[in-house]
Parts: structure tokens; sequence; C-alpha cells
């Protein structure tokens, strides 16, 4: 016989028992102890049938396999380029891996991505800490010119992106800003002017701010309207 | 975001005359909060946040003899700590170049104004004096701490009250009601360039950018008690000029918020 | 030596009042302020980063650093900046009371920082800060098996009593000072220092009422952190 002991979407604490009885199975965030399921992160409950995750609330970004990134390049070295994706260690992007055209070895790897030069890139392989792989093949993924990056919590992420983008095109649609948002918390933002750019950051960050609020996305769109009525023009 | 990236937009920024957090280009962040008699144990101590900058200040007294060169006036240490609590870039250890810089143009603004009545701090001439200890902690470091520094610094000492003294010793933890001999008090603002911009109060992403600064301690009769001007970047005298012009006008703002300030 | 009342009129069993807030410094990770009585305790997380130098990096998981210091002026006679040994003492027991609740396997190679600073000091600030910085980790994603609730008890006269101030650790007549850090789920101590003079039947019944005072704290903590991103469910997501 097993026990939820807590429900769908409430905030727990680490330590908290979270169910009893061997018949839920953990998922991440959570872990088994003999036959109680406890929570090992400060985050919201998610109950999928019989598995149970949290999802994290706080923290710093931590590199997970398929997360499309905004990074820097920090060094250029004989194989590749080493970015600095926001993790306590720069992440790799191979030559093979960097375009979709053929660079061959020895060439002048600046001229595809230079030092300080942002991009959007897929992470492909995470191995303990240190070994993190990056792709530049697939729609999207690109050197990004001009703009800016500002930095959210990357627990903010799934806001600011909203249901199927819904959110993040609100944004775009208003301030006809270009915007990609990384998992890792870095967004690209680029616009006609600073001023749209300005209004851009701000709607992303009162979304970081007050992403527990009810009505995000009335109050995001009364917010942007209002932007652009006192002085985008 | 490279250094010149960031530096391009916040130019771009203030060439319209905005700022990146929608200030005006001389407008301090608000609220400006001073809260006093944040520890207890210290005889004068006050909390400034300013936007989300937040640094701690306090005092402690004890006795002790006067320096041989100045047998008839107390005696005024000032420290300054930039805690790796309060920013990702701050290291452990003892104070570096930018905390040392910190508690001199702190104290030398106190010094020069001659905020503190030393001569009053006297108890046996050649003997016996006061001691004033001012150390400063940064809580948050989103920019400017050296006005928050100052502010929290002023305001603690403007509300410290001296121990009891038992036969000459301090007797630690009993505080008697009689505040420390002040004259004229100095407020410090400091005066930001970015390329051919002049601000205040930038905030940490801001002042990873600028080209120099001034800081100013402007007394209460408007004069000018002390100056330091950092950052890599050379200043003109017309520069000068308008930097202080604008300290003198801003220091009133910050003035007006710590004489709104009653003891608890 | 009969302690029949205490100086501040509380309990035998009553901790002084207790205020826990998260997030309190923005450029951390995570960070908590926790106050009991004339006590306040601040700390703030940085990390998983990378560690510096390289050679202390471990490939098997993350390292925990604790950093415990108090304000010059926390103190009645004034403390002189920089660490002591005492310090430096008390660092290493925050470190070894945290890390048995920590999971750092995910992290290896990497360090995370924990530094407490005490703002007003009334005795039990090493328990004050590990309250603090259990609550600070929480507040900055790491994983954690459970969470690390501490509390003083000890014996003033001859009274077991818990969370001693100032004024009970400096009773004249005798005074014991015992700080416990507990973790709440299993009730596995994860801090044991004394300073004293007690009987192991003491010992025991201070130990006692050491878990039942880290319960109290425990849902302080747990309400503080909840609060601090709302306290309910979400909508939209």
């Amino acid at each position: 016989m097993s026990d939820l002991l807590v429900k769908d979407r409430t905030i727990v604490v680490p330590g908290e028992i979270l169910a009893e009885g061997m018949d839920y199975i953990p998922s991440y965030g959570v872990f088994r102890e003999q036959n109680r399921i406890v929570a090992m992160q400060l985050g919201l409950v998610s109950i999928n049938g019989r598995v149970i995750k949290l999802i994290p609330l706080s923290g710093r970004y931590i590199p997970k396999k398929a997360d499309v990134v905004i990074g820097k390049v920090a060094d250029i070295g004989f194989y590749g380029w080493r970015v600095d994706i926001g993790w306590a260690f720069q992440a790799n992007l191979g030559l093979k891996d960097a375009s979709s055209e053929f660079i061959e070895k020895g060439a002048d790897l600046s001229q595809y991505y230079d030092y300080g030069d942002i991009i959007a890139a897929q992470i492909t392989n995470v191995s303990g800490s240190k070994i993190i792989d990056l792709s530049m093949k697939g729609p999207g993924l690109k050197k990004l010119k001009g703009g800016k990056i500002i930095e959210v919590s990357p627990s903010k992420v799934p806001r600011i992106i909203g249901k199927q983008g819904s959110m993040v095109n609100l944004i775009k649609e208003k301030t006809n800003c270009k915007i990609i948002v990384g998992q890792n918390g870095k967004i690209w933002i680029s616009g006609l002017n600073p001023e749209t750019e300005l209004l851009a950051t701000n709607s992303i960050y009162k979304i970081e701010q007050e992403s527990h609020l009810d009505g995000l996305t009335d109050r995001i769109k009364e917010f942007l309207d209002k932007g652009v009525k006192n002085g985008l023009q | 975001m490279s250094y010149k990236d960031m530096k391009d937009y916040v130019v771009s920024l203030l060439n319209k005359g905005a700022r990146m957090d929608g200030r005006n280009l001389l407008e301090y962040r608000t609220p400006i909060k001073v809260e006093l008699n944040v520890s207890k144990n210290a005889e004068g101590s006050a909390k400034v946040t300013m936007g989300e900058t937040e640094v701690l200040a306090g005092v402690k007294l004890n006795v002790g003899e006067p320096f041989p060169d100045t047998p008839n006036e107390g005696v005024l240490i000032v420290g300054a700590e930039l805690l790796p609590l309060s920013s990702p870039e701050f290291e452990s250890g003892p104070p570096g170049f930018e905390a040392t810089e910190l508690a001199r143009i702190i104290d030398r603004g106190i010094r020069e104004s001659n905020m503190l009545n030393i001569e009053k701090l006297v108890i046996k001439e050649g003997e016996l004096v006061w001691m004033v200890f001012l150390d400063i902690y940064t809580i948050n470091d989103a920019g400017n701490l050296i006005d928050a520094s100052a502010l929290a610094a002023i305001a603690a000492l403007k509300h410290t009250v001296f121990p009891k003294l038992e036969k000459d010793k301090v007797a630690f933890g009993e505080h008697t009601k009689e505040k420390l001999p002040l004259k004229k008090v100095p407020i410090t603002c400091t005066i930001y360039k970015i390329a051919d911009k002049i601000i205040i109060d930038p905030n940490e992403k801001e002042q990873k950018v600028i080209d120099s600064r001034l800081t100013v301690a402007v007394s209460e009769n408007n004069k000018i008690n002390a100056l330091q001007k950092g950052g890599n970047k050379g200043l003109s005298i017309e520069d000068i000029y308008s930097m202080i012009e604008i300290a003198q006008e801003k220091t009133k703002e910050l003035r007006k918020i710590l004489g709104d300030k009653q003891d608890k | 030596m009969v302690y029949s009342k205490r100086v501040d009129s509380r309990k035998f069993d009553q901790p002084r009042e207790i205020e826990a807030r998260v997030g309190i410094i923005k450029r951390a990770d995570g960070s908590a302020y926790f106050k009991i009585g004339k006590t306040i305790a601040i700390a703030a997380v940085y990390g998983p980063r990378e560690l510096y130098p390289a050679f202390k990096q471990n490939p098997e998981t993350g390292i925990l650093r604790c950093n415990y210091d108090m304000m010059s002026f926390s103190v009645t006679e004034r403390k002189k900046p920089g660490p002591t040994r005492r310090s430096v003492e008390i660092s290493l027991v925050t470190e070894n009371a945290l890390l048995p609740a920590l999971d750092l396997s995910l992290f290896p190679n990497t360090v995370i920082d924990v530094f407490i600073q005490i703002i007003q000091a009334d005795a039990g600030t090493r328990c004050a800060g590990i309250s603090a910085a259990a609550m600070a980790l929480a507040d900055a994603g790491i994983p954690m098996k459970d969470l690390v609730s501490s509390i003083s008890v000890g014996k003033v006269g001859d009274k077991i009593v818990l969370d001693l101030n100032k004024e009970e650790e400096d009773y004249e007549e005798g005074s014991t000072d015992i700080p416990v850090a507990i973790m709440p789920r299993n009730g596995e101590i994860s801090l044991l220092q004394l300073d004293g003079d007690v009987e192991k039947e003491e010992l025991l019944q201070a130990l006692k009422l050491a878990k039942k005072g880290c319960d109290e704290i425990y849902k302080i903590q747990r309400q503080a952190l909840k609060e601090r991103y709302g306290g309910s469910a979400q909508d939209e997501l």
C-alpha cells in the first residue's frame, strides 16, 4: 500500500518525504530511501502517473544533454573552441560539430568563431563536470551578431518561453526584437534600437520577478503595450 | 557579453539619455534606505541599501594611548572589507587594493571635514584618548559601493554613543546615552564617466565599463573636503568642474535622507 | 547552584524568538538570514564553481568550503577583522555539520563556497550560522538529502536548558554549552561540541532537548524557504 504525502505542484524543501511505499518511481531531484521517496532539492513537485520528480526553483545552470544554450567563445585551440556557457567549466566545440561546412585541420578557426563571439549551441554530451560537448548543427544554432545578452535565473527559463513559446513570441511581436532564450539562463536580444531592446529586457526581468503570481501573460501584455505607447515609435 | 559589447550597449543607451534599468543619467537608484542600530553590540551601526547594493557600517569605541605626534587628539581607524559573501568576484583573504582604497576614501572624507571633534575625545592629554573604530562590510555588491559605504559610515557615526567608562577602562556591553562629539557632516557622491557621458550610481554592470570616476566629499556648507579620482582614463578640468557641481547637488538629496533618520 | 528562573524568563525548553528569511543577497546563488534572540547570522552560497588551485579538485565529487567570521562590531569588545583560531575551527565544524546532508557527487572537480557572517552576537553564533547556511544551500539549488538545523543546549547551574544566551553562557556558578546540529528527517547529529562539565545522563537529556529545539528550527527554515518561492503552486507552466 503506497501513500502520496504531497500534492502535485507544491513547493518542497530538501529532505521532505513525498511518498511512502514502493509504488512510486523517483525521477529528477528526488531519491528513494528504503520505502520512501524524498526530495533532494528545493523544488516544485511534479507527479506524472507513478513517477515523481521535482522542477528546480533556484540555483545555477547545470548542463544537460540536448539543452540549447547561449555561450561565449573563450578560447580557440587546434581542434576547436572552448565556450563559456555559465557553468563551472567551459564546454568544447569540436571542428566536426562546429559547422555544416567541412573545416580543415589547421584552418584559421577565428574565421568561424572568434574570441568573444556569442553563439547558440546545443549540448550533445555531458560527462562529469568537466566534459561538456557542443554542436552547432541544427536549426537556429548559429553565431549571434549584434544585440546583447541578459541573464536570468535558469529556473525561470520555462516561464520566459511560455507554453509552446507563447510568452517569448509575445515579446518578440510587441518589440520587434529577435530573441533567443538559452536553457542556461542567457538570453540574446537584438532590436532595431536600444529602446526596443530595453523594453524586451525589462519585460523578461518582470517575468522573472513575477513568475509565481497569477495572470502573468496579461500583465506582461499590458506592460509591453504601455512601453510601446510611451516611446517606441 | 564581452567587455566591448557591454560598453557599446551602455554607451548607446546613454547617448539616448537612458540607462539599462530605465533611470536618468544623474539619478540614484530608489529607494535609498538608511536603517540604524542594526547591530546592537556596536556603539553605532547602520545599514544602507541603494537599489540592490547593501552595506553595513559599525562603530566600536575603546580607550588607548594617543599617537605621539597628536597627544591631544582622539584616534579614528577606518576599515573596509569587500566580503566574498557579497559578490562572486570578491576573494577571501586580507583586504586588497580595492578594499583599502574604499576605507581610505571614507577615512579622508570624515577626517578632512573635521566631522569628528577629535579634541573632545581626549580623556587625559598625552595618555588616554578615545579610539573610534569604524568598520565597513559589503553585503551585496550591485555597484557604487563607495557612496553606499560612505553614507552608512556617516549614519553609524552620527548615531554612535559612548560606552561606559570605569576607572579608565571601557565597561564592554554598557552604553551611555552620550553621543560622539560631531561637527560638520560630510556627504560623499561619486560621479562616473563612460565615454563622454557622466552618470552617478552605476549598477554592477555599468560599473564594469566605466572609464573614470571622481569621488567628492561635500561639507554642510557645500565645500569640498576630499577628492579621489579613480579609473584608468583622464578627466579634463571642465569635466572635474561639472562633476563637482553634480556632487554638490546630489549630496543634498543624500543629506536629506540622512537627516530624516531619527534614533531608535 | 539552583537555577530556578532563566535570566530572560523563558521556559527551560524554550528557544529565543527566531526569524528566518531566504534570498537576501541578490548576487549570491543562494542566501539566508537567521536571527535567534539577539544573535544574527547571514549566509551566502556561490557555486558549484571551478575550484582553484586545480590540484585541489576532486574528480569524484564537488567540495564544500565554509568560511565563518564575525563582524568586528558584532561583539561587545571589538574583534579585529580577519580570521582567528576560533573562526577557523568554527568554519571547519560548520563544514562537517553540513556535508553529511549534501550530495555533491553530481559536481566533480567543483567547489561550493559558503560564507557566513555574524552581524550581532549573543551566544549560539555557530548554530545560527549553520541554520542560515543550510537554508542558503537549499536556496542555491544544491542537492541535499536533508536540511540541517542547529541550536545549542547546555547546563546552566543545575538545569538543562535550550538555546543559551550570552548571559547564561557566562553564568558564574557554572555553565556548559553544547552546540548541536541535526538532520531533521532521520535525527542524525552532524555537529556536537561541549565545553563544561556534565554527567552522561545529563548529556542524553540535553541531546533530546536539542532534537526538540531543532525540530522547531526546521519548521521555521522550511517555512522561510517555501515563502521565498510564493508558498504554493505556480500557474500556467
